[in-house]
């Protein structure tokens, strides 16, 4: 579905990503995995045009992204990130109402998806429907902003750590909903995070990104099992060790 | 009072034809050039440095500068067939627009400035074109700052807009230039409070709208857009008014701001309209050199001048011979030869620059003439009119007397007598037929060594009323030699310390002239 190819991205000597090729099959969810610096947003920012690749090339549905102009594209592509970006001045509908009104869908159309929507991330639409983003909670506002993403139908997602800015619990129960959301609507995605436990909680995939270099792609057993380098090793190892450190801390109290 | 009201509409049309149409052309301009150096950062410094140093020229100075500027101009536009104002409408438009550039060129870049990038990144992910991004997020997001910039832009161009009357354009500075100058406190009074409410309406009623339409009141918005709309639809129809001199053959009074001037300019008008049929109209509290410049342009037809000032300062002939027939005589060959202009009547009285103390003060220091002042000139203060120290005059005067003072300063004439009243300055340059020296009891001194040249006051005529209304010429001819000095300083302080009107003046002066035949002076 999402076939990325010796992509690169430079800043004049420096290379942000650097000869990147990645398949995303139809229904997966793949996990881009590193990092600070790693070059995973700049990845995920390059198949939807928000940054244009030096060299490489992405295809969605077996076209070339460069075929179709940078809004268009991303018109046909879901987009959720940390920040959300919801906009104070238009309601909750409004926000969501973007992409579906750029593409001239009619109002009544626009008004039934938008409460489908509210519905599907759990926000009764009676409820929401009229409210400023302003007056939700975190955890509510990228409700919105996930709903906002999925509201033209795209035909694949785009999520760049859409629950980083979350507290533990909330960030929790969204991440249980999504799982939902993905199941229900078999949806293709692209998800950057450095939570390792997030990725392989959601990650069909997982996608390990160092320096800018695709280190090792698979599941989540096949990394722990044969991990292609120390750092993939010891990023495995991560929760484990927590855990284990949660452990030793709960019964010394 | 009444009389400043009935003047009212006409100023604030003027007013309003002025600062809106000023403040459209600047967010005109503003709107588009901030967006643009938002998406050019490199040409931010440049763009915003040049409205900073536009907006440190001081308010006055910048209207002065278009006058020159719009005649140099309209010489070279003239060659293509279009006419250019040098004074008036046009000069006041361009320095009023280009001073409410930076209040909202700078508000602009603020406010898109001001928007959160991830708003921008979102717009940019749900698939917004750069244009739709701009005028779904970034203009909605920015007008809150965008909008107090244009309001700081509207209190100030409101307010700068009265100093539009120098320059020729009619605006409520009408009342506050003439209200100073004739001693009318009401006058002064109503231009105010008229310029500070129509500021404060204005500003309110975009507020209003703002706020309107911020919080989806339709009420509100709708409310003040339509007084706004209507405000704006009344300026623009009055605009469309022909105002032309040509096309109406309405003939073009200009005058000084100072009482004499004002009271003659009102001379000039009755006898004309009684005279010759003619209409007229005023164009009054002119800057002095401008005066000379609007009719040498066309745009006023007939003023008073003097003598002396042509010649110093229009032929700026370094020495002035104190023979009033050879200035006179000089004089009139220049306007014909050099700018054909007419000279149709000299008055009959000159005012002269005269050095003046209170009454008291140069008894106590037993003064009479400037010989006498000259002794004493180290202890004493000089005020002068903004012209004065500049002036062929001033250096004669201290050449010839080796006047030393210990300070000197410049001043608006109409509050350098009350400077004086008020021991503020010692001596003041005064004009000798200025009615404020018997309101405020004042001496003149003797100029002993006729330094001082001859001021006969003369009317001057553009080219257009000797080729095309001769009858008109002839009404101002009518008037040469029927004013002499005391007739004319009794009129002036029938104004300066009597509480009439000029236009009451005027009447008056007509009066006595047709009463009596008054013995040809000189």
């Amino acid at each position: 579905m999402i076939e990325i190819a010796a992509l690169t991205k430079r800043y004049g000597e420096r290379a942000a990503v650097e000869d990147l090729s990645l398949v995303v099959e139809r229904g997966e969810l793949v996990v881009l995995l590193g990092g600070s610096g790693s070059g995973k947003t700049t990845t995920l920012k390059m198949v939807n045009r928000l940054i244009e690749p030096s060299s490489g090339s992405v295809r969605i549905a077996g076209r070339d992204t460069r075929e179709t102009s940078g809004p268009e594209l991303r018109r046909g592509i879901g987009y959720c990130f940390q920040q959300i970006g919801l906009f104070p001045h238009l309601s909750v509908a409004e926000n969501i109402a973007l992409t579906p009104s750029l593409l001239g869908w009619d109002a009544a159309r626009i008004r039934a998806r938008v409460d489908e929507l509210l519905e599907l991330v759990e926000l009764p639409a009676d409820a929401y429907r009229d409210r400023a983003p302003d007056a939700l909670s975190g955890g509510q506002q990228q409700r919105v902003g996930l709903a906002r993403a999925l509201a033209a139908e795209p035909a694949v997602m785009l999520l760049d750590e859409p629950f980083g800015a979350l507290d533990p619990l909330t960030r929790d129960r969204l991440q249980q909903s999504f799982r939902r959301i993905r199941a229900e609507l078999g949806l293709t995605a692209l998800f950057v995070t450095h939570d390792m436990v997030e990725a392989m909680l959601l990650g069909d995939r997982i996608a390990v990104l160092q320096a800018g270099r695709l280190v090792q792609l698979g599941t989540p057993a096949e990394l722990s099992r044969a991990p292609a380098n120390d750092y993939v090793a010891s990023l495995m190892e991560t929760p484990r060790r927590h855990a284990a450190a949660v452990d030793a801390l709960r019964e010394g109290a | 009072m009444s009389e400043q009201l009935a003047l009212l509409p006409g100023y604030l049309t003027a007013h309003l034809q002025l600062s809106l149409v000023a403040l459209a052309i600047g967010a005109g301009v503003s709107l588009p050039l901030g967006i643009w150096i938002t998406r050019r950062p490199g040409l931010e410094p440049g763009v915003l440095g040049l409205a900073s140093v536009i907006q440190t020229v001081p308010s006055l100075a910048l209207l002065a500068i278009m006058v020159p500027v719009l005649a140099g101009l309209g010489a070279f536009t003239a060659r293509f067939g279009l006419e250019l104002q040098g004074i008036g409408y046009a000069p006041a438009l361009i320095a009023l627009s280009l001073y409410s550039l930076l209040p909202m060129l700078r508000n602009t870049v603020a406010g898109i400035r001001s928007i959160d990038p991830a708003l921008i990144e979102a717009a940019r992910g749900v698939g917004m074109t750069d244009r739709q991004c701009l005028l779904r997020v970034e203009l909605p997001l920015g007008a809150p700052v965008i909008v107090a910039g244009l309001r700081t832009a509207t209190v100030w161009v409101v307010g700068t807009a009265t100093l539009s009357t120098p320059i020729g354009a009619t605006s409520l500075g009408n009342f506050i230039f003439s209200g100073l100058a004739t001693r009318n406190d009401t006058a002064v009074l109503v231009g105010c409070v008229a310029a500070a409410g129509l500021a404060l309406l204005l500003d309110g009623l975009i507020h209003a709208l703002e706020v309107g339409v911020r919080d989806r009141r339709r009420g509100l918005s709708a409310g003040a857009g339509a007084l706004l709309a209507l405000l704006c639809t009344w300026t623009g129809a009055t605009l469309a008014l022909p105002r032309s001199n040509a096309v109406s053959g309405v003939v073009a009074i200009g005058s000084k701001a100072f009482t004499e001037q004002y009271i003659l300019a009102d001379l000039l008008a009755r006898q004309i309209a009684e005279r010759s049929g003619a209409g007229t109209r005023k164009v009054p509290s002119l800057g002095s050199t401008v005066a000379f410049d609007a009719l040498v342009n066309g745009d006023i037809d007939v003023y008073v001048d003097y003598s002396g000032t042509i010649w110093a300062t229009i032929m700026k002939r370094g020495e002035l011979p104190s023979d009033r027939a050879q200035v006179l005589a000089g004089v009139e060959r220049y306007l014909t030869e050099r700018h054909d202009l007419g000279l149709v009547a000299v008055l009959g009285f000159e005012n002269t620059y005269s050095l003046a103390m209170r009454a008291d003060h140069a008894r106590r220091l037993s003064l009479t003439s400037i010989s006498e002042l000259a002794r004493e000139s180290p202890k004493l203060e000089l005020g002068g009119d903004y012209e004065f120290f500049g002036r062929a005059e001033w250096r004669a005067l201290r050449r010839s007397y080796g006047l030393a003072f210990r300070a000197r300063r410049s001043m608006d004439p109409a509050l350098m007598y009350r400077a004086l009243a008020n021991g503020d300055v010692d001596v003041i340059s005064a004009f000798s037929t200025d009615g404020r020296i018997a309101a405020f009891d004042l001496a003149v001194l003797d100029d002993d060594r006729e330094v001082i040249p001859p001021y006969d006051a003369i009317v001057l005529v553009g080219a257009r009323l000797l080729r095309e209304l001769p009858q008109v010429v002839a009404a101002l001819r009518e008037l040469d030699g029927r004013i002499d000095a005391a007739t004319m300083r009794r009129t002036n302080l029938r104004v300066d310390g009597e509480g009439a009107t000029p236009s009451q003046a005027a009447d008056e002066l007509l009066a006595r002239i047709r009463a009596e035949a008054l013995p040809d002076p000189g």
